[in-house]
Parts: structure tokens; C-alpha cells; sequence
């Protein structure tokens, strides 16, 4: 290590050699780095999975448009609209099919008496291959039996081997809200944060989970525009048809935006996760810091003496920053290696899609390098204590 | 080739106004190329000061000053620095980096003078550390060295790069009588083969006696200057009052 150093710095690795000599504060300092790297990637890797779980269900809708309250920035919040929009919406030019949407959130008593909850979407079986993936549209004929549905194979905190029995035999019955609903099949989507699960059903079944629910004010509206039709375009139309104040019109597209925009920037999970990133490059950075503020002041005599003999400052930021980017470095693979084990761990207890991508890895690397860099420089400023006159 | 310093009127003061110490007075002196000289003086007396400014290491107050050419009066801070590169530095305390073996702190002097001066460094760090008694210490860290041995490195390091004057710091308190005497020596050797100049702030009557001139300082003056020319019967020089 020390001649590659050599020859890449074309000088003695002073920054190195002074680090692995005191080698208890070094493995401290890369121990610390580690955790800090460890607790970035690991929040972010919320943020990415807060990010991935909002958008699963958009990834099951073949929906082009779609209108909501105009208060509506997620799937769930905002106002409920008229129903009359899915007839409105159908006589404007190029919209080929409309539908509507009820959402509810329904709750099933887990034999360990924990709650697990649903989401629950209420889908007009006539309309579903138009709107919704083959893989659950399929379902569209059994769910016009009353009290039936289909629900998520990856839901959790239901036991494994009853998901894996549904769709064989006898519908399978599930507590929803206290009504007996049998599950006829299973499709994947993915677990979310704020539920356990999704289950889709007819929109007779739904206002029997539902009852306070009005079959006149679904949550949304799904449009299609004809084959060949511009989506966007389309949207314009449609918007300018309808009160701003009343319906808010956005395609698919805009509506995942949206989604994500609200569940990781502004809505208190993503700040926490967000804060909880911030707090790993606070920390990492405090850590080399004060290693190298240290390493500083214990040789703040050896770098007055080199000062003396001519060296200039910027060996010595180089010599700081050597030291930053290895501390850096070395932090980073330990920090890496243990987030992307948590990662592991986490999906498979939660089902969360906590995946360790590439881009995320550069990142934090990047940003690791940098936050310990600005450390370096930080504690370069104390060199300039180091007084040659002194000397003598 | 002029003088190696000269020095006309030189003042120096610590502090401003109410707090201002002076400590150094109208010092003129001219030491020429290849002399050996020694500062001594009581503790106060300016030597120090004196030092620090002729080896650029504090800016210049009242006077003139020139140092291999230079005058410290009108240089910026990158040609102080340019000039503190000619200047071998032998401080009391030796200020080894403790992460690097003895080669690699000498080799740390010689560094800064480029990849030319970097050309098959072994030879003459591993030469000077052979001349110096230190051979079979080459490779260890100033942790598994005596305090001699650790003085002996630091002064190989002043010297690697060939310096045209050396300034020096009691540097023979940690060695014993036949080293200090051997540091002396190369140091007379530098001044006869290579011009090099040696100013030497120091109480050891050895190296009193070894050098070419001393110069003695009270209270910021310098109050005799004596150049010795042929040892006496006893071993000491013969002095001259300049």
C-alpha cells in the first residue's frame, strides 16, 4: 500500500504513514466512518424504498389519465369527486374508456393480535383489463361474486401457506372490517409503509367493507385515451373541461411525480429519513474531523519544522487530505458491506424493496469523499499554528 | 560570490506600544562563505532572535539584511520560503515525523527539491546516515532511537540537500562528546570543501572551541566578536577580537 501510495503521489505518503502508525485511532476512525457510511446508505435506502413502495401500485395501473380532488397529491389523500366525471370525461374527443376508483383501508386481526391493514381498491370488474396489469385484470369475471377478492401474495403478516393456498380450491376467508371476504386469487405488487397489502375487489364487495364509503364519490377516475392519442394532450382537454378548484387533472406520469415528490420531501416519513441521511454526514464528518484535527496537533511541531525548511501549504492540505480520503475510503467498504446486509435483512423481514443500486453506492461515495475532504480542510486551518519561529 | 550574511543596524522588537520589548540593537556583522561561527550569549540576550530572522523564519523590523544575497527587507513570502530552501535547519528539539524510519525523515529534506534531487536518493541519505554513526539505524523510527540518534537524523536532514548555510540550535546537547565532535567536523568539512556557512547558537564549549568565530551577544548587542584561527597548546583556539 505505502509504495503504491508512493507512486501515485510521487512522495513519501506521509498522510498514510502517519495513520496506520497510531493504529488503534485508525481502525476507531474507519470503525466510525463505517457507521456513518452505514447509517447514510441505510437511510437512504428508506428513502429509495419509500420511493420504490409508493410507486408499486402505479406499476399495476394502465391508467393514461387520471382526475382527482384537486387537493389530491397521493393515492390516498384529497377530496373524493363526483362519479359524474367518468361519464363527463367519456365525451371528450379521444378519451376511449373511464372508470372509477374507491380506495379504503381495511384492517384484519392477526391471530397474534396485531392489526394488519389493507389497501383496498375498488375496481368496476367491466372496466379492469382497460385499466389494471393482465395479471389482476384477470381476476376481473370471479370478482363480480359478491364478497370476494383478490389480494397481494407478497402481503405481509399473513402466514405464508394460507397466501399460497389462495386460488386453490375454496376461496379462502379473510376478516376485512369485520366482513368475511374470500380471497379467489393473488397477484404481486409489494408491500408498502403504510400498509400491509393490497387486496382489490368489486365495488359491491368494497361498500360492504366500507359502508361509510359513497358509491357516488370515488376516490379517482381512470381515463384512457383512444390508440394513437397523445396522453398529455388529452389531459390539457380534459382540464379545461373541469374547475381547477374541483378536479385535478394529471397524467400517470405526473401523478407518480407527485406521489413521490409528497412521500419522500414533504410528508414526515421521508423528512425523517432524509434528516436521519443528514445526521450520518454530520457525524462521519465530526468523526474525521476531529481525527484529523488530532492528527494535526500532534505534529503540529513536525509540520513547523518541514514548514521551516521550505515545504508549503499545499503540501500540507495535501498531506490532510490524503489522510481525509483515506479515512474516506477505508470507511466507505466496511459502511457499504454492512448497509447492504441490513438492506437484506430489512427486505426480508418487511418485504420493503430495499435494494442497494449502483448510482446510490457512487453517491454515497462521493459524497463521502467530500464531506471528509471539507473535514480535512477544516482541520488544515489549525496548521497554520505551526510556527516555524517557534522552533528555536 | 558575496557575503554569506550582513547584517547593518539590525533592531527587532517584541510587542506594540506600552508592551513593546526591544531585544535586539543596532546589530551589524558580515559572516562570510565556509565560516563555522557560534552565537552565544545569557538566556535573553537575543541570540535566538537573531537567528530566526537571519534564517527567514521572522520578518525583518528595523535595519538591513542580507542573506546569500538576499535583502530580507524587500522579499515576499514565496522568496523567503525559496530562500529557507538553501538554509540546512538543526532545531534543539529534533521534530522527527515518528511514522517515518530514519531514511525516509531524511529523505524528507530532500524531497522538496524535486524529482532531480530525487534521483537514486538512497546513496546519499544512506551515506550521510553512515557518516553520522547510523548505518545500522537507517530503518527504524525515531521511537526505537536514543535521543543522540534521533539528533543525529535530524541534523542528516538539515544537510541531505546540500545547504549553503546552516543554522543550528545547541546541536550537539543530546550527543555524546565523540558525536558532537563529528557533527562539528562536517560541518568544518562543508565550510572547507563547499563554502557552506554554519551559525550555531550553542553553549558547548567543545563546539565554542571547534568553531571559526564567535560571536557573543548581551541584551541584544553583540559585545565581542572573536575569529580563531590555530588551536592553543591546550587543545583551545587562538581568538582574535575582530
Amino acid at each position: 500500500m505505502t509504495w503504491l501510495l508512493e507512486r501515485i503521489f510521487g512522495r513519501i505518503p506521509l498522510g498514510w504513514l502517519q495513520l496506520i502508525n497510531r493504529k488503534g485511532r485508525f481502525a476507531s476512525a474507519v470503525i466510525g466512518v463505517g457507521f456513518a457510511v452505514s447509517l447514510v446508505l441505510f437511510q437512504l435506502g428508506f428513502i429509495g424504498a419509500l420511493s420504490g413502495s409508493v410507486t408499486l401500485p402505479y406499476q399495476a395501473m394502465r391508467a393514461d389519465i387520471i382526475l382527482s380532488g384537486p387537493d389530491a397529491r397521493t393515492l390516498t389523500d384529497g377530496t373524493a369527486i363526483p362519479r359524474q366525471r367518468v361519464y363527463e370525461a367519456l365525451s371528450i374527443p379521444n378519451v376511449d374508456s373511464a372508470s372509477p376508483l374507491f380506495i379504503g383501508t381495511a384492517f384484519y386481526e392477526v391471530p397474534n393480535g396485531r392489526d394488519a391493514s389493507f389497501r383496498v381498491f375498488g375496481v368496476d370488474p367491466a372496466t379492469m383489463p382497460d385499466f389494471w396489469a393482465p395479471e389482476i385484470a384477470v381476476f376481473a369475471p370471479v370478482l363480480e361474486v359478491a364478497r370476494t377478492g383478490v389480494i397481494d401474495r407478497t402481503s405481509r403478516s399473513i402466514p405464508e401457506a394460507f397466501l399460497d393456498s389462495i386460488g386453490t380450491g375454496h376461496p379462502k376467508m379473510l376478516i376485512l372490517n369485520g366482513i368475511a371476504t374470500g380471497l379467489v386469487g393473488s397477484f404481486e405488487i409489494g408491500a408498502g409503509f403504510d400498509a400491509d397489502g393490497y387486496i382489490f375487489v368489486s365495488p359491491r364487495t368494497f361498500f360492504q367493507i366500507f359502508p361509510e364509503q359513497s358509491d357516488t364519490t370515488p376516490a379517482h377516475v381512470f381515463v384512457r385515451v383512444a390508440e394513437g392519442a397523445d396522453a398529455t394532450v388529452v389531459a390539457g382537454q380534459i382540464a379545461q373541461q373541469f374547475d381547477p378548484a374541483e378536479t385535478l387533472t394529471r397524467t400517470l406520469e405526473e401523478a407518480i411525480e407527485d406521489e413521490v415528490r409528497v412521500q419522500t420531501v414533504e410528508a414526515p416519513i421521508g423528512i425523517i429519513f432524509g434528516f436521519g441521511a443528514l445526521m450520518g454526514v454530520f457525524v462521519g464528518s465530526v468523526i474525521v474531523f476531529q481525527v484529523l484535527s488530532t492528527e494535526v496537533t500532534d505534529h503540529i511541531k513536525e509540520y513547523a519544522t518541514l514548514k521551516a525548511v521550505g515545504y508549503r501549504n499545499p503540501f500540507f492540505s495535501g498531506v490532510i487530505l490524503e489522510q481525509a480520503a483515506i479515512l474516506g475510503l477505508a470507511g466507505f467498504v466496511p459502511g457499504a458491506l454492512l448497509a447492504n446486509m441490513l438492506y437484506g435483512m430489512i427486505a426480508g423481514a418487511t418485504g420493503l424493496p430495499m435494494v442497494m443500486d449502483r448510482e446510490r453506492l457512487i453517491f454515497v461515495l462521493i459524497g463521502t469523499l467530500l464531506a471528509c475532504g471539507l473535514s480535512g480542510l477544516m482541520a488544515a486551518r489549525r496548521l497554520s499554528s505551526a510556527q516555524p519561529a517557534e522552533l528555536y | 560570490m558575496g557575503p554569506a550574511i550582513e547584517t547593518d543596524g539590525l533592531d527587532y522588537a517584541f510587542g506594540k506600544d506600552d508592551a513593546r520589548t526591544q531585544v535586539l540593537f543596532d546589530i551589524t556583522l558580515r559572516i562570510e562563505r565556509g565560516e563555522v561561527v557560534v552565537l552565544k550569549g545569557a538566556s535573553g540576550s537575543g541570540k535566538t532572535t537573531l537567528l530566526t530572522i537571519l534564517a527567514c523564519l521572522r520578518a525583518m523590523q528595523g535595519g538591513k539584511a542580507q542573506v546569500l544575497g538576499y535583502d530580507l527587507s524587500e522579499i515576499d513570502d514565496a522568496t523567503r520560503i525559496e530562500v529557507r530552501r538553501r538554509l540546512g535547519f538543526i532545531f534543539q528539539a529534533h521534530n522527527l515525523h515518528d511514522a517515518l524510519t530514519a531514511m525516509q525523515n531524511v529523505r524528507m529534506g530532500l524531497e522538496l527539491h524535486g524529482r532531480k534531487a530525487m534521483r537514486n536518493w538512497q546513496d546519499p541519505v544512506l551515506h550521510l546516515l553512515t557518516v553520522l554513526g547510523l548505518e545500522d539505524r537507517a530503518t527504524y523510527k525515531p521511537r526505537h532511537l536514543s535521543g543522540g540518534q534521533k539528533q543525529r537524523v535530524a541534523i542528516a536532514r538539515a544537510l541531505i540537500a546540500n545547504p549553503e548555510l546552516v543554522f543550528a540550535d545547541e546541536p550537539t546537547a543530546a550527543l555524546d562528546a565523540e558525536n558532537g565532535r563529528r557533527v562539528i567536523e562536517i560541518l568544518q568539512r562543508l565550510g572547507r570543501e563547499r563554502g557552506t556557512t554554519s551559525v550555531i547558537v550553542t553553549h558547548d564549549q567543545r563546539v565554542i572551541d571547534m568553531a571559526s568565530r564567535v560571536l557573543t551577544l548581551s541584551h541584544g548587542c553583540i559585545v565581542s566578536d572573536i575569529s580563531q584561527t590555530a588551536p592553543s597548546a591546550d587543545g583551545h583556539l587562538k581568538g582574535t577580537a575582530a
